[in-house]
């Protein structure tokens, strides 16, 4: 499916809005360290920059797709099941007992999940391994890893990246959901890691800085990155915690907290989302 | 058990685990081309240089990095591969637990981690280098399974009952020589102790390069007219419960010994066996709740513990 660029929009504003409703009837869950990431995910599931087939989620040619930052599962969950790995009714199971849309993405119990993530730094390094099988069986699937800003912290990262670079994986393009902000304040007053771009160009990746919820930006660079021959890829994509909910956006505080039902409802409609209940 | 040499008086001196972990790897490599080697740079102390010379395709050198080695080995199992990684047993366990934990048991991947250079008789190079934890890290992964092979022909054959094994194992080599315990083609089934020795007065359950130790213990307590069953526990998970029940009902008092902390590990799984199925009288031998220090193998395993001397000891105490 190759969605054009309203059409991404739109899938978008559908998916900000499955990601407030499940994880306000879950009663908790990151939906601000989700929404950050809508566009680089619509893009990439929607837009036609992966191959991908949810009836054959085992296809060892499909591009592959691992969420580092595990907390933002219900992203990856909303938009496998609007990709077609399994059916929305499952979304406001979210994070209950029996589900397989747990916490945190768990690969042995849900289809199209490529890692079991959760705990930071480790997706990449998981990519690595995708990759280098491809290279081992001559396949040429890719394979996209999006990574946290607070996640850039963890050494694991830069041992991945130092290793992606020098086997020349270019087969791999990690994207850095920048949102500025972690779990207890603002990326710069916690770890101010600056130049970001400077750092994945030293570690010798090909680097694209770009607004990430420009949706015609986004994919034009995830294609790029995509073909881009030599070198892995990094896309560092400037995004906004909690975006498209203004309360959210300027409060890093909302980090791991679920919308309350009357700040859901403020959310859905600053979305364009008249009330929940005529939506569905 | 026809194949064992217990009955020799002297254990004659064989090749270490971590060389014949080397061969079978290169010799699986050559009829399963699944078979991918990760490697932290330790490549010529492991012994996967051996594979990495013959097959360089399917090697990986990732550097001082383990975390990323691990999560690498995991990537590429999720793709279907075989891959081996190994490094330093403290190294690959201790530094990249969380990545053990989180990338390869939690969904129960197919990767093989052994850690090469294990317990204290890596001597000189000193407790930086000597892991005496790893048994009980492993066995803290709920999907691995955890297997300490005693001499060379039987590491050759329990790496090849890995690599045919489903699901994630660790494996722990050593790196010295060790005296040989079994003939050259030894029957090892993973989750199946071999009785090296009969008898009916004590059992000494060993691993790793404690199962010599055993046997010899077992010939000195036979000059005193007690007959000790000598059990190599090569697999600690999953353990052979039935042979430790046996044990403990048939001869009553039961000696575990291994090169690692004296929590934790074999000695630890073994007591849980005994005390859930037929209590008996135990006794404990291994690394007391300390590091140990640089020096030689021997003179350390003396001062630590982990002789033949120090397993006749405890089998008398129980008697």
């Amino acid at each position: 499916m190759k969605m054009s660029i309203a059409e991404l929009e739109e899938q978008a504003r559908v998916l900000r809005r499955d990601i407030i409703t499940c994880t306000t009837i879950a009663g908790s869950g990151h939906p601000s360290s989700s929404l950050s990431g809508v566009e680089i995910m619509a893009a990439l599931y929607f837009g036609g920059i992966m191959q991908f087939d949810p009836g054959n989620p085992h296809w060892e040619d499909r591009d592959r797709l691992i969420m580092s930052k595990g907390h933002a599962s219900p992203l990856l969950y909303v938009v496998l099941a609007h990709a077609g790995y399994f059916s929305t009714d499952l979304l406001p199971t979210l994070r209950q007992i029996e589900s397989p849309l747990e916490g945190h993405p768990n690969m042995s119990r849900l289809p199209g999940v490529e890692a079991s993530t959760g705990s930071l730094g480790q997706g990449l390094s998981i990519g690595l391994g995708h990759a280098f099988a491809a290279r081992i069986e001559n396949r040429d699937f890719h394979v996209f890893v999006i990574l946290g800003d607070g996640e850039q912290d963890e050494g694991q990262i830069w041992e991945a990246a130092m290793t992606a670079a020098h086997y020349k994986l270019d087969n791999v393009t990690a994207i850095v959901d920048h949102n500025k902000a972690q779990q207890t304040g603002w990326v710069r007053d916690v770890l101010d890691y600056s130049p970001l771009a400077e750092k994945w160009q030293a570690f010798q990746w090909d680097v694209q800085e770009i607004d990430g919820h420009d949706m015609a930006t986004v994919a034009a660079a995830l294609q790029r990155a995509k073909d881009t021959e030599g070198r892995p890829s990094c896309i560092i994509a400037h995004t906004v915690k909690g975006k498209g909910v203004s309360f959210v956006e300027a409060d890093y505080g909302y980090h791991g907290k679920a919308l309350t039902e009357e700040e859901e409802q403020r959310a859905l409609e600053e979305l364009g989302w008249r009330t929940s209940s005529q939506t569905q | 058990m026809a194949d064992f040499v217990a009955d020799a008086i002297e254990l004659t001196m064989g090749k270490a685990t971590r060389d014949a972990f080397g061969a079978a790897l290169r010799e699986a490599g050559r009829t399963n081309s699944d078979i991918v080697v990760v490697d932290g740079d330790v490549n010529n102390s492991t012994r996967t240089e051996w594979f990495a010379q013959e097959f360089p395709e399917r090697f990986i050198n990732v550097g001082i990095a383990e975390s990323n080695l691990v999560g690498i080995g995991a990537g590429l199992a999720a793709c279907g591969k075989l891959p081996v990684i190994a490094s330093f047993a403290c190294f690959i366990m201790c530094n990249a637990y969380d990545q053990l934990r989180m990338s390869v048991a939690f969904p129960n991947l197919n990767v093989k981690v052994v850690g090469s250079h294990a317990g204290i008789s890596i001597g000189e190079d000193g407790p930086s280098q000597m892991a005496i934890e790893d048994v009980a890290l492993a066995l803290g992964l709920p999907t691995f399974s955890v297997i300490v092979p005693a001499d060379e022909p039987s590491t050759h054959k329990a790496v090849t009952a890995m690599l045919e094994a489903e699901g994630p194992a660790y494996m722990r080599v050593g790196r010295p020589d060790v005296p040989v315990v079994y003939g050259e083609d030894p029957d090892v089934t993973l989750g199946k102790a071999n009785e090296l020795r009969s008898g009916n007065d004590v059992t000494l359950i060993a691993n790793g390069i404690m199962v010599a130790a055993a046997l010899e213990a077992a010939h000195a307590l036979a000059a005193d007219g007690v007959q000790a069953r000598v059990l190599d526990m090569h697999t600690v998970r999953p353990l052979d419960v039935a042979a430790v029940t046996r044990a403990a009902r048939e001869t009553g008092k039961i000696v575990v010994a291994e090169e690692h902390l004296v929590q934790g590990g074999l000695g630890s799984v073994v007591a849980m066996a005994v005390a859930e199925h037929a209590p008996c009288a135990m006794a404990f031998v291994g690394v007391q709740n300390t590091y140990a220090e640089s020096g030689d193998p021997d003179a350390l395993l003396k001062k630590y513990g982990l002789t033949a001397e120090h397993i006749t000891a405890k089998a008398r105490s129980l008697i």
